[in-house]
């Protein structure tokens, strides 16, 4: 018989080889999907993740993994502080989408003039537009004790409305012919977030993203701040003993991550994508809850994890495209990988075990 | 910053140098989707316009495509892959992709790009579009016969200008056959969400609308309808014949074959030059999908005159007298709206309701 034991300590080990398996798993399983939608599995998995990293062209996948990347670790950086305290931001998808349009919008205001003052205010603007905007859940979750998941999640699609209407309206390019969207930022020397190294694909927003590891991981083992969030996530009533406020923690929790999101809308507006538009966000606030957990919670691992997500994004696209799979069956690829994280993180807990129970 | 300039072009050159070599023998045609290419509407027939270049000319040609591809750096990236990997013509099909596509068209010369609905060109850049709105004034006309409660509910995208010249278009011939006709606007913000589109034409019916026109993708509306009962609808870019006799009585039909065959016959014969092309019934990009028996033969029989009027030129939709919304003139007795206003059409034409959503 084959049963479940619960083990007294979590096993280090299977923590750090769960997401090595999962992947594995994932490679095995996906490769069964790909060869049952009659497509070489072997082939397709290798296209996923070796031609951005190796192939022919990888001179140009290479940056585009930073671009890809940089937004889903700084956005999972933040959102790990919470989740690791047992506060769920659901909405960073609505803080990247509000922190886009503030910094923009805070730039363009000074169209077109010509300032290196101007870039500064951008990021300024775009992390207090995330940050306000995590704050209506952190209020009303510490003043009325409303549900910070509902509260965030729902406010995602509040703002997306925000973004139709000033992609439509205040934001409009005036020389657009009355089409939607913004002038586009990449045109503006002042606002561009370029790259900083041309080719590397190394904008600011990469930048960021390493800061933040580096900061998030000294936060959590060398602050004190780091250390109440760990605390309260792990014995949330040893916390209260210790002295531990929870409305602050949770003002902290949202508003970093809030403001980490808006911070990622920025530089995404003002550098890659260059335009507030009504289809401008493509899931990153939503894809960043999976980095945050595939990297188990850790700066570190959320910056693999960031990698291998932006990898099969686009391992995922030259898949598409040169063997014409489904996007669908890409997607389903994705979504195997969390889920055979969560089912192989059982094993960190418990062990498999053969034979009767014991009878103590 | 020279010097790591110069190498990255010098790579894409020799990337470039590679695929070309590759694919002398074939020529590479490559598209780019904003949807699935099972939506049933817009990218569906983006996708027979592919399959038709495949068999207008068979092994001379290789097709790749990617769905659902994000408007913005994702679909740059898509694009620049499919220039490395040897592609000698690539049509990117949503508005959205304007921008990114005279970004990579920049870095890569000797590839040419078509770009649909968009404004922008360059020398190895052509924006392609067809004229919907002559469509929908074969629509207009079928729905103000038909509607009994006078009330047509139009479920819009997105306010931008190709939308707002099908509302127009199709109210002023709903109304020159039924001048007690009324037209209810919602905008669901998507060009394609089966959910919303839904419920917008379940709250359109409930408002008294027995005629649905849809500017979005999905089929949902004529589900929502055959529900409902005694509503009527029409197929919007693809037949949705699967909803005929009833509720959908016709459709707008984007017929892209012709177009993408004689683009991909231009790159083989090295006579491929940047242009912009708008066209609509007459050269068949605009198809009018089968008027079922659902309608009455005299209306039938009115709709196929505009749309005969239309294909040979004798009649243009928008021909004055026509004011604007606000009252002030627009176009004198005869006259007809020039290309660059329509293009850019902002305003809603005397007699609708309600403001464009800013």
């Amino acid at each position: 018989m084959i049963r479940l034991e619960k083990r007294p300590q979590p096993s280090r080990a299977w923590s750090m080889a769960t997401p090595l398996v999962a992947v594995l798993a994932t490679m095995i399983f996906g490769g069964l999907l790909f060869a049952a939608l009659g497509k070489p599995p072997v082939e397709a998995i290798r296209t996923i993740f070796w031609e951005p990293l190796f192939g022919e062209f990888s001179f140009y996948y290479r940056p585009q993994l930073l671009v890809k990347g940089a937004p889903l670790v700084l956005i999972a950086i933040g959102l790990s502080l919470g989740f690791r305290a047992g506060i769920w931001n659901i909405g960073a998808e609505g803080q990247y989408i509000m922190g886009a349009i503030c910094g923009a919008g805070a730039g363009l205001a000074f169209y077109p003039a010509e300032s290196f003052l101007i870039f500064p205010l951008m990021v300024v603007a775009g992390a207090l537009g995330g940050w306000a905007w995590a704050m209506i859940p952190a209020v009303l979750k510490t003043r009325f004790g409303t549900n910070e998941i509902l509260v965030s999640l729902m406010l995602v699609y509040v703002a997306e409305q925000f973004l139709a209407s000033v992609s439509l309206g205040l934001l409009k390019n005036p020389e657009g012919f009355g089409f939607p969207g913004s002038r586009n930022l990449q045109a503006w020397d002042s606002a561009h977030n370029a790259e900083l190294i041309a080719g590397t694909g190394m904008h600011w927003g990469v930048v960021a993203a390493l800061i933040a590891v580096i900061f998030a991981y000294v936060l959590l083992n060398r602050h004190m701040t780091g250390y109440h969030i760990r605390l309260t996530g792990e014995a949330p009533r040893a916390a209260r003993f210790a002295g531990v406020n929870p409305t602050r923690l949770v003002l902290f929790c949202l508003g970093t991550s809030g403001a980490l999101a808006g911070l990622a809308g920025l530089f995404e507006v003002s550098g890659p994508s260059g335009q507030v538009s009504i289809d401008f966000n493509v899931g990153y606030g939503f894809t960043a809850i999976i980095v945050a957990f595939l990297g188990r919670l850790h700066p570190v691992g959320i910056l693999l994890a960031g990698g291998l997500m932006a990898l099969t994004y686009i391992g995922g696209d030259i898949a598409q495209s040169n063997l014409q799979l489904p996007a669908a069956a890409i997607q389903v690829f994705q979504g195997m990988l969390l889920f055979f994280l969560l089912a192989f993180d059982l094993l960190t807990n418990f062990r498999i075990a053969i034979g009767k129970p014991e009878v103590a | 910053m020279k010097l790591t300039n110069l190498l990255t072009s010098a790579t894409v050159a020799l990337g470039l140098a590679a695929g070309a070599a590759w694919a002398q023998d074939k020529t590479k045609v490559g598209f780019v989707y904003v949807g699935p290419v099972g939506d049933g509407g817009w990218t569906y027939e983006h996708d027979q316009g592919r399959k038709a270049v495949e068999a207008e000319f068979g092994d001379q040609v290789e097709t790749v495509y990617v769905e659902n591809v994000a408007e913005g750096p994702d679909a740059e990236r898509v694009m620049t892959q499919m220039a490395l990997e040897g592609a000698d013509l690539i049509f990117t099909t949503s508005f959205g992709y304007m921008d990114p596509t005279i970004n990579v068209a920049k870095k890569f010369p000797n590839v040419k790009f078509e770009h649909a609905t968009g404004y922008k060109r360059a020398d190895n850049v052509s924006t392609y579009s067809a004229r919907f709105y002559e469509g929908r004034a074969v629509q207009g006309t079928i729905a103000g016969h038909m509607t009994e409660s006078n009330i047509i509910g139009y479920i819009g995208s997105y306010p931008i200008p190709e939308v707002i010249r099908g509302i127009n278009s199709a109210y002023i011939h709903a109304k020159k056959v039924n001048p007690d006709v009324q037209f209810k606007i919602v905008w669901a913000f998507t060009w394609f969400d089966p959910a919303k589109e839904a419920d917008a034409a379940k709250v359109l019916i409930e408002q008294g609308a027995d005629v649905i026109l849809q500017h979005t993708d999905s089929t949902a509306p004529q589900a929502a309808a055959q529900n409902a009962g005694n509503v009527i609808t029409f197929g919007q870019a693809s037949d949705m014949a699967e909803y005929a006799p009833k509720p959908r009585v016709s459709s707008i039909i984007d017929d892209w074959a012709p177009y993408y065959i004689a683009r991909t016959k231009a790159v083989m014969d090295g006579t491929w030059e940047s242009v912009d092309t708008w066209d609509g019934i007459g050269a068949g990009m605009v198809g009018i999908g089968e008027i079922s028996d659902a309608v009455p033969a005299d209306v039938k029989e009115a709709a196929l005159a505009i749309k005969d009027s239309i294909a040979d030129g004798s009649y243009h939709p928008f021909t004055g007298p026509l004011k604007k919304q606000d009252g002030s003139d627009w176009l004198a007795e005869g006259e007809t709206a020039d290309d660059g206003t329509l293009a850019g059409m902002n305003f809603y034409v005397e007699g609708l309701e309600g403001d464009i959503p800013q």
